[in-house]
């Protein structure tokens, strides 16, 4: 049908507009690819980079390592190795998968005995098993103290950046003060005075890692918190200016709602990375004081610590240290990879 | 300017009076006081030794009263040795000044070298091998490097003498002290060169024909390298903590291991001369390198 001409002022409709849709129009509008959100996006791209997948198969292997194996070595951290129940004082420093002469008879005899597969200590254990439970200690350690500063430093960080004003500086104040404290000297201290005053052998797990690791999480508490609310605090100022933020405001939702609901989820991210960076420099930490003395109560183990009882018998058995720093620096390593693999993957500041 | 140099030195002082307060607070929380320890003495002598040393006033007063003195330098005498702490920190202190030091420089001047090439050689096989060596090194704590460079050189090869006193070997412990702040260096140069590199006048350089190395040294360098001045401070900090356990390993009688020493020895009044000494020497290094970095990017505006 022909459309009479249309005057340039007139309102008179474009009936061409109204047309039904030819097909290869319509398919314009298909979705080619399935949508996607920013956490699977993000699990893409980690997926994409072979470090941060290496590290994360490390990381399980060591998992499952310190999980599985105590169940099948018959020893354990702190027991002298013994052969049919009597204590075997021929199982000093072995070799690795050596046996001593007790149980070589043994084996002569037709008995059977789990190989030594780091050899034993000076003081006849199974050094495996105590690489084993030392690499627990040091993963828990690192764990527990990211989780506390994850905590607080969130928590404040998220009160001082949504508070601002007055507030703000205060706690911003507070926090530049703790920043410029030298963080070790003060664990050093504090550990050398709760090991004199602190007594915890009733409390059952914390009593066995010993004072010291009291208060190298105390310390983690008191001190390494500030990073991360820095962190959070920078990130809020400036998702707070958001729109929806002030919608929620507007519809008379509560500070703390808005904060959990609104603020929180958007700088998760951040939060994430700089958790997983936490954790190595905390088995870090945790690492050189165990090996200055200062570490987990005997008989348990720790990385640090056995690292340094191996020092001073180095000489004649080196593959003693070589274990656990190898142990410590493979750790470390992949949890350094891994959260860089993370920055690369979810921090939204490098996203394009 | 004035009013930031004025924020950051209260900001100082506070944290060296905080960490005074944490150390005398936490020494004395300890129970036993250093009288208790001696055989059978009779009340009057312990409260001749305690007036003495002023334990018979309030913890606050005492305080007032060590602060006093540590403020011209007497940190009083070491419980187990009876010498004076602050003869003690200074004479060992000279030796770890000298080890740290060289340290200081050699990771500066080597985390410069290789950070420059990293940016160089953007993506390429160097790039790639120094980025992996520098990832690595950051992975490897200071005593666990000490110990197995003992171990292989001085042990296993005798390549290297073990330290003495008569025949000083600064090579071993420098490198255990300075390979963690090199590879950070390594890090922070390649970033800010990368930075540097992609800026207009670098390319304007580059087309009015100024040689690639001139444009390193002339133009991009002075620029890279101001966020390493931020790494001063925090280098100072790693490198007197790392002192602790490397002097510890290599039997150096420096600060460090004396500190070791007086942990392992319950000496309270050492360690509290000592964890005051270096914390006071770690701050002011902080401010310093703070304070240069505002003053040499011209770019930096003040709160």
């Amino acid at each position: 049908m022909e459309m009479p001409k249309k005057n340039l002022l007139s309102a008179q409709l474009d009936l061409k507009k109204f047309e039904k849709a030819t097909d290869e129009e319509k398919r314009q509008a298909d979705v080619m690819s399935e949508s996607t959100t920013f956490f699977k996006d993000g699990m893409r791209k980690l997926m994409k980079n072979p470090l941060a997948v290496g590290s994360i198969i490390v990381l399980i292997l060591v998992v499952l390592m310190i999980t599985v194996v105590p169940a099948f070595v018959p020893y354990s951290y702190e027991e002298i190795i013994s052969v049919n129940g009597v204590r075997d004082s021929s199982a000093k420093n072995l070799a690795p998968f050596e046996y001593s002469t007790l149980e070589q008879q043994y084996i002569a005899e037709g008995g059977k005995i789990f190989p030594h597969i780091m050899g034993t200590d000076e003081l006849c254990r199974d050094y495996f098993i105590r690489v084993v439970y030392g690499t627990r200690v040091s993963l828990f350690v690192g764990l527990f103290a990211s989780i506390v500063v994850l905590v607080i430093g969130v928590l404040y960080g998220a009160v001082s950046g949504y508070a601002g004003g007055k507030i703000d500086l205060i706690m911003m104040r507070i926090v530049d003060i703790i920043y410029s404290l030298p963080d070790l000297l003060v664990i050093i201290l504090l550990s050398v005075v709760f090991r004199e005053t602190l007594d915890l052998s009733g409390i059952p797990v914390i009593g066995s890692l010993g004072s010291n690791m009291v208060s190298l999480f105390l310390v983690f508490g008191l001190l390494y918190w500030v990073g991360m609310a820095r962190l959070v605090r920078a990130e809020i100022l400036s998702i707070k200016e958001n729109e929806y933020v002030l919608a929620a405001k507007s519809i008379g939702a509560k500070p703390g709602h808005i904060i959990k609901k609104h603020i929180l989820p958007n700088c998760i991210s951040v939060i994430i990375i700089a958790t997983a960076l936490q954790i190595p420099s905390a088995i870090f930490t945790e690492s050189y004081l165990s090996f200055l003395g200062l570490g987990v109560a005997l008989p348990m183990p720790s990385l640090g610590s056995l690292a340094n009882s191996a020092r001073q018998a180095m000489s004649s058995n080196a593959l003693k240290l070589v274990f656990p720093a190898t142990m410590i620096c493979l750790i470390v390593l992949a949890f350094n990879l891994l959260g860089d693999g993370l920055r690369d993957a979810f921090d939204p500041k490098l996203r394009k | 300017m004035a009013k930031y140099v004025i924020k950051r030195v209260i900001l100082a002082i506070v944290s060296i009076l905080i960490i005074c307060a944490i150390t005398f607070f936490a020494m004395n929380a300890i129970p036993g006081g250093p009288f208790n320890s001696e055989k059978a003495q009779s009340a009057a002598v312990k409260a001749v030794l305690e007036a003495r040393f002023h334990l018979d006033q309030p913890v606050w007063k005492q305080f007032l009263i060590y602060m006093g003195n540590i403020s011209h330098g007497d940190f009083g005498v070491s419980l187990k040795t009876g010498r004076d702490i602050w003869q003690t920190i200074s004479e060992s202190f000279a030796v770890s000044a000298h080890i740290g030091l060289i340290a200081m420089v050699l990771a500066l001047v080597c985390g410069v070298i290789l950070g420059s090439l990293a940016a160089l050689f953007r993506n390429k096989f160097p790039d790639r091998l120094i980025v992996f060596l520098a990832t690595l090194a950051t992975a490897v704590p200071s005593f666990v490097l000490a110990s197995l460079l003992l171990l292989v050189f001085c042990i296993k090869l005798k390549l290297i003498p073990v330290w003495s006193s008569y025949n000083p070997n600064y090579i071993l412990p420098v490198i255990s002290l300075s390979l963690y702040p090199m590879a950070y260096i390594t890090r922070l140069t390649k970033t800010s060169m990368l930075d540097v590199l992609g800026q207009d006048y670098v390319r304007t350089a580059r087309a009015k024909g100024v040689p690639i190395v001139g444009v390193i040294f002339k133009h991009a360098l002075r620029n890279a390298l101001i966020p390493v001045i931020t790494y001063v401070g925090p280098m100072t900090a790693s490198i007197l903590t790392g002192s602790l356990v490397v002097e510890t390993i290599f039997t150096i009688g420096g600060l460090g291991s004396k500190f070791v020493d007086s942990i392992t020895n319950r000496d309270y009044t050492m360690i509290m001369g000592t964890t005051i000494f270096l914390a006071v020497l770690m701050v002011v290094v902080n401010l310093l390198s703070d304070l240069v970095y505002k003053l040499v990017d011209p770019r930096i505006k003040f709160e």
